[in-house]
């Protein structure tokens, strides 16, 4: 394989990579949590990870002030960070790890929600939590979960069978198109989705109901008399699926498929050559990341329990396309970092009236969230197209071990712990370093 | 009336989409008049596109927010010029109507002109001088789209003392109302119907003879066909760039005119974002980094979208167009006419 | 060279978020600067004219046939000044649910939040939820403001209950307002909400302040459905949708004699539920065969517009904002449509008139809203300098009722929203009592004219 085993931070920036020599050049802060957090073992990385994860998820319990936002409910940000994190790990497949630019992600997302919103709302013709339908009304939202999974990552097969032939900006414009073309469905099938009057009382999970909590936990309008309410809980429970699909999209990354998707990123032709079936594979990603923003459509709609077809305009598929490039294309961790900033800065500045120790409006800052966003693109892709934490490809069987031995670290060889790799079944494209 | 139910079954006791085609058919003249209209509006925008692929391959996403500052540009000339909005048509008289006009063109050219440069000055030229790959190309035009929209949307309003900009449309200056000028069958072709489609066909005409028949333009074709050779021929590929979206503005400035004399209440500023997309899709029906293929895909997007909201109806407008760019990217990526912009003139 | 593109680019980002930090700065001081772009001078009642200019007072006033627009593509005279008094939005009529003119009754013993300058409280504030930024700002901020001047007026008079109005943003979004609405229930000094200001938010988070039992009084939120959730907690301020629908439907086919109507709705919950009203009241004399549906967004209705021209009606029925309403009422005016365009309280703004100039002449709006008594908007103008807009009004009666119940030495959720269970009295639109599940008792909408 004719790949460089030379740095490469993000595929964009091979070219202006600057050239390491021999690690005494300047790293960024997210490169050098990146190497840190790549030197550990993976026992090493779950001991850290786990507490890791416990604190995030007390985050919301505790609500240090300084943290938490004023002007809106902590909890309800969370469980916002949590549904466009997922978002975020389901585009970074797609254009992360397959480099192909999906404009229209906000569709999938649309169609997730608005599976589960025609399945279980009482205003939709095809409610199946009533009389005579299959859902009870208890179980509706779990029940139907897996089908608006299912259906999502179905609609992503319908759209990438013909689309992804395309190169690469064609199918920026095609999924642009696909995202609108979804969202004026929702809108003009009046009699099917109500169109703008949106679809109500959608299901959500009945969990935890007792006499002070008579909807569950799930539902509005729950709170503890603390600080824990349905927000919270729906961030937990996106917390969880979190780490699910955090778990089985590294798997596939480091299994072959990871590695096909990589090869098509850097050059589709060359893998082509190399005998990758690059459409089979693209056509996975496509379908992967669909389903998982169809995961995240239905979080959408259990929590909000009503869908209308204003939320999943163009400018919400910017947003998430703004989370994955500013934490860092293809690499999971940074892209929720970046699902992260997008929900928490505006809501942060959000009533707020002073920052630090000047006054501010912190509504007006709330106003220019898309300037910001806008301007933070342009000066990331000028100065660190990379994002700020970078990926690095290891994707040899035992790459990190050997990595690690390069970087003149001792580390006993553990498990191979993707599991599905056999040892030395592949060549490696890159070795970081 | 005929009704055509899409899907029916136990599921659904009404119908999913209604369409009628007779209805079409008794307004099939004005419905392609408008079509052609809004064409011409297509054309000039997609031209932008079309060159900047061709030299560069790069969609220019923010296209769109260089033809949304034209429409701010020849308004602020207008009220420089004493005009003030009040929602109703002036009557200068011809000779001064047709002046006002073109002061107004030249201004929304000349603010579109310099929207572009600068834009591939600042956001585009450090990402070429690194040659980075298309993506971030991408993703830079869609931070350049957010910026503009919201400077305009917030920043130019405090700049101007609310009299530009803001989350409202701009209260319209009309010049020219539309007055019939004659009727072909049931469709009435007006003052605008002409001075829309002429504009197109003039303007375009002028760009494909200066591409095609020009120093300049063989520069540009140079650096579309081979930009290292072309630059080897001692061929400035800099300056060739700068004058490819400098043309791609001005005819955006130009179209933003065109389209505020149609729709006088389209000035805000978001105005841009999805006639920028239909645009993109006109020039890829016609076949990208084609002049020509351009015009042509303009002119059919237009026709085609407006038959199909005389069809389906008004909502479905938007939808039909997006439908005709996935199928023709489909079933023939490269366009009616075909892509390359060396190859337009030998 | 790298490095000299990298600093020019840096000085130009720094540049732009110097230009931004100012800006910010410098509409601090008036969150609602983005609303009503270039200050609206059109009200309801204040007529100080809109935008000066070349209006040439061709505007057709008084006649209420159907021809009263006069042709709205009448060519003003080049550009001169104004002669006439300009074209405004001027209340006609309260009318019935039947369509019938309801006599109205003088405002002299509307509420008033000064109360009697004795009221004693501490800690107790009002919440108001809406959309304070974004694209909808424009109609919170008129809530906003117009509650703005009730409190103003309340603490001045009364030095020992100084009430604070706390905002909170929604921007419209119902996802959003999930995530507000807990901060304000969480907030315990705020004893009673004014908001949610639209339906789809409404719908969305009411769940969460009817478990909290905090009183939600509504100054513009009207899908009828809202009251029907058995929240025992909501009071919708106005006339819902139905009430505003029905009675304008009866007042084409009743009062106006219109025998065609051609209902034309836009893609909102607003738009689609006041559409479907008026169609079912108006029966027969709505024509299926030109009614149409557009979208929020659209600027061209050439087929829509055309179809209507096909059918010649009477009257034209559009459910929607005035946004659309302003384009699509010139685009009929210039395609020679004579047609008598009505409308509703989304389209009842100042910018429609100001977007739509001499075509939107004539045209009769709706508004569940009353009109701004001339006192009001002086002090309104004073307090927020800008002119009172739609709802405005309400707001005001809305928390001047709350503030009679903290006077009255309210100062828990529960009480006050039995204050307001069994409130009556007149407010400056309108008479405020509700019935048992939250809708006004009597709630004739407004009709206005421009003109």
């Amino acid at each position: 394989m004719s790949t460089p085993a030379a740095a490469s931070g993000k595929p964009q920036a091979r070219a202006d990579q600057p050239k390491p020599a021999g690690g005494k050049e300047k790293i960024a802060i997210g490169d050098r949590f990146r190497l840190w957090w790549n030197s550990l073992s993976r026992p090493t990385q779950w001991a850290v990870g786990v507490p890791f994860i416990i604190l995030l998820a007390l985050l919301p319990v505790v609500r240090p002030p300084g943290i938490s936002t004023v002007g809106t409910d902590f909890g309800g940000v969370m469980a916002q960070f949590g549904m466009i994190a997922l978002i975020a790990i389901g585009l970074n497949v797609v254009v992360g790890q397959t480099g192909l630019l999906d404009l229209g992600y906000v569709g999938f997302y649309a169609v997730g929600a608005y599976t589960v919103g025609l399945l279980t709302s009482p205003d939709s013709p095809w409610n199946q939590t009533g009389d005579g339908g299959w859902l009870s009304a208890k179980w509706a939202w779990l029940a139907v979960l897996p089908i608006a999974v299912a259906i999502t990552a179905i609609s992503g097969l319908i759209l990438g069978t013909p689309t992804l032939r395309l190169r690469g900006d064609y199918l920026a414009i095609v999924t642009l198109g696909f995202g609108e073309i979804v969202r004026l469905l929702a809108d003009n099938l009046d009699t099917l989705t109500r169109g703008g009057q949106g679809l109500s009382q959608v299901a959500y999970p009945r969990l935890g109901e007792s006499d002070t909590a008579m909807n569950g936990v799930f539902a509005a309008g729950y709170s503890n008399g603390g600080n824990i309410n349905n927000g919270v809980w729906w961030f937990w429970l996106s917390l969880l699926l979190i780490v699910l699909v955090l778990l089985g999209v590294g798997n596939l990354e480091r299994s072959r498929v990871g590695r096909s998707w990589v090869a098509i990123r850097e050059d589709e032709d060359a893998a082509e050559i190399m005998g990758v079936p690059t459409f089979r594979f693209k056509l996975w990603a496509f379908v992967i990341g669909a389903g998982i923003g169809g995961l995240s459509g239905a979080l959408y709609a259990g929590q909000v329990q009503f869908v209308v077809p204003t939320n999943f305009n163009v400018i919400n598929s910017m947003l998430f396309l703004c989370a994955v490039v500013l934490g860092g294309q293809g690499n999971k961790l940074g892209v929720i970092l970046g699902a992260f900033i997008v929900v928490y800065l505006p809501n942060y500045f959000l009533g707020r009236t002073e920052f630090l120790w000047w006054n501010i409006n912190g509504n007006a800052i709330a106003d220019y969230k898309y300037l910001f966003f806008g301007l933070a693109l342009i000066v990331l892709m000028i100065f660190r197209p990379q994002g700020l934490i970078p990926v690095r490809q290891k994707l040899m069987t035992y790459g990190r071990q050997i990595w690690l031995a390069a970087r003149g670290k001792r580390t006993k060889f553990d498990d191979n712990p993707a599991g599905s790799d056999k040892p030395g079944s592949t060549a490696a494209a890159e070795v970081s370093r | 009336m005929s009704f055509l139910a899409l899907s029916s079954g136990p599921l659904l006791s009404n119908d999913v989409i209604s369409f009628d085609i007779a209805n079409l058919g008794r307004s099939f003249f004005q419905s392609t008049l408008d079509g052609l209209e809004w064409g011409a509006i297509y054309a000039l925008v997609a031209v932008g596109y079309t060159l900047v692929y061709g030299v560069l391959r790069l969609i220019n996403f923010a296209h769109s927010e260089v033809f949304m500052a034209g429409m701010f540009g020849q308004y602020a000339a207008l009220m420089a010029l004493g005009f003030t909005p009040n929602g109703n048509a002036y009557n200068e008289g011809p000779v001064m109507t047709i002046l006002y006009l073109g002061i107004a063109m030249l201004a929304g050219m000349a603010v579109s002109c310099v929207v572009a440069v600068s834009l591939e000055r600042v956001a585009y030229r450090p990402l070429r001088k690194r040659s980075a790959p298309p993506l971030v190309f991408l993703i830079t035009a869609i931070g350049a789209s957010f910026v503009l929209q919201e400077f305009v949307h917030f920043v130019l309003p405090n700049l101007t003392g609310q009299t530009l900009g803001g989350v409202n449309a701009q209260q319209p200056i009309k010049l020219v109302n539309r007055e019939e000028l004659f009727s072909v069958g049931d469709g009435s072709v007006s003052n605008l119907t002409l001075i829309l489609v002429l504009s197109a066909l003039v303007l375009t005409g002028i760009t494909d003879i200066i591409v095609n028949r020009t120093k300049f333009g063989r520069g540009i074709r140079a650096v579309a066909q081979d930009p290292t050779t072309a630059t080897l021929m001692g061929v400035s590929r800099e300056r060739v760039i700068m004058l490819t979206f400098a043309i791609g503005g001005i005819l955006a400035g130009a179209a933003a005119l065109l389209y505020t004399l149609k729709i006088p209440n389209g000035i805000i500023f978001n105005g841009g974002f999805i006639l920028g997309i239909k645009a993109f899709s006109a020039a890829v029906l016609g076949g990208i980094g084609n002049l020509r293929g351009a015009l042509l895909g303009g002119l059919i997007l237009g026709v085609a979208e407006n038959w199909g909201q005389y069809i389906f109806g008004n909502n479905w407008k938007d939808v039909i167009a997006f439908a005709l760019l996935v199928l023709v990217l489909m079933f023939r990526p490269t366009g009616i006419l075909g892509e390359k912009l060396g190859r337009a003139r030998a | 060279m790298h490095r000299v593109a990298m600093r020019g680019a840096l000085v130009v980002v720094a540049a732009a978020t110097l230009t931004l930090a100012a800006c910010g700065s410098k509409s601090a001081d008036g969150g609602s600067s983005n609303a009503n772009a270039g200050g609206g001078g059109t009200t309801q009642t204040t007529e100080t004219g809109s935008a000066g200019g070349g209006a040439a007072g061709s505007a057709a006033g008084g006649g209420d046939s159907s021809a009263a627009s006069g042709g709205g593509s009448a060519a003003a005279s080049g550009g001169g000044t104004a002669s006439g008094g300009a074209t405004a939005i001027k209340p006609v009529e309260q009318i019935s649910p039947e369509g019938a003119k309801v006599e109205q009754k003088s405002a002299s013993n509307a509420a008033n939040p000064a109360g009697d300058g004795k009221a004693k409280c501490s800690g107790v504030n009002i919440g108001m939820a809406g959309a304070l930024t974004g694209a909808n700002a424009a109609l919170g901020i008129n809530i906003l403001n117009g509650a703005k001047v009730a409190i103003d007026e309340h603490n001045k008079a009364n030095p020992d209950c100084q009430v604070q109005i706390k905002q909170f943003d929604t921007e419209g979004d119902p996802q959003k307002a999930t995530q507000v609405a807990p901060s304000i229930v969480n907030d315990k000094t705020v004893v009673g909400l004014l908001g949610p200001a639209f339906s789809g938010e409404t719908k969305a988070t009411e769940p969460i302040f009817s478990q909290a039992g905090l009183l939600s009084l509504t100054a513009s939120a009207t899908n009828p459905d809202l009251t029907k959730q058995g929240w025992k907690n909501f009071f919708r301020g106005l006339g819902n949708d139905n009430s505003q629908g029905g009675a304008i439907a009866n007042y084409m086919t009743k009062e106006l004699g219109y025998k065609k109507i051609c209902v034309v709705q836009d893609d909102s919950d607003y738009g689609v539920g006041l559409a479907k009203v008026v169609t079912e009241t108006l029966g027969d004399a709505a024509d299926s065969s030109c009614a149409a549906k557009v979208k929020t967004g659209d600027k061209d209705f050439s087929a829509t517009v055309n179809q209507i021209k096909g059918a010649s009606p009477d009257a034209v029925y559009y459910a929607g904002y005035y946004a659309e309403a302003a384009p699509f009422v010139s685009q009929l005016r210039g395609a020679d449509v004579k047609a008598t365009f009505v409308s509703a309280d989304g389209t009842n703004d100042p910018q429609f008139v100001k977007q739509a100039g001499n075509a939107a002449s004539g045209a009769i709006l709706t508004c569940p809203c009353g009109p701004a008594p001339a006192d009001f908007a002086k002090k309104y103008q004073d307090l927020n300098k800008i002119a009172p807009g739609v709802y405005s009004v309400d707001a005001y009666d809305l928390t001047t009722i709350m503030l009679k119940g903290i006077d009255s030495g309210i100062t828990d959720r529960a009480k006050l929203i039995d204050y307001v269970k069994s409130y009556e009295g007149q407010g400056l639109a309108k008479d405020y009592k509700w019935d048992d599940t939250g809708e006004l008792a009597v709630a004739n909408p407004w009709v206005y004219k421009v003109g």
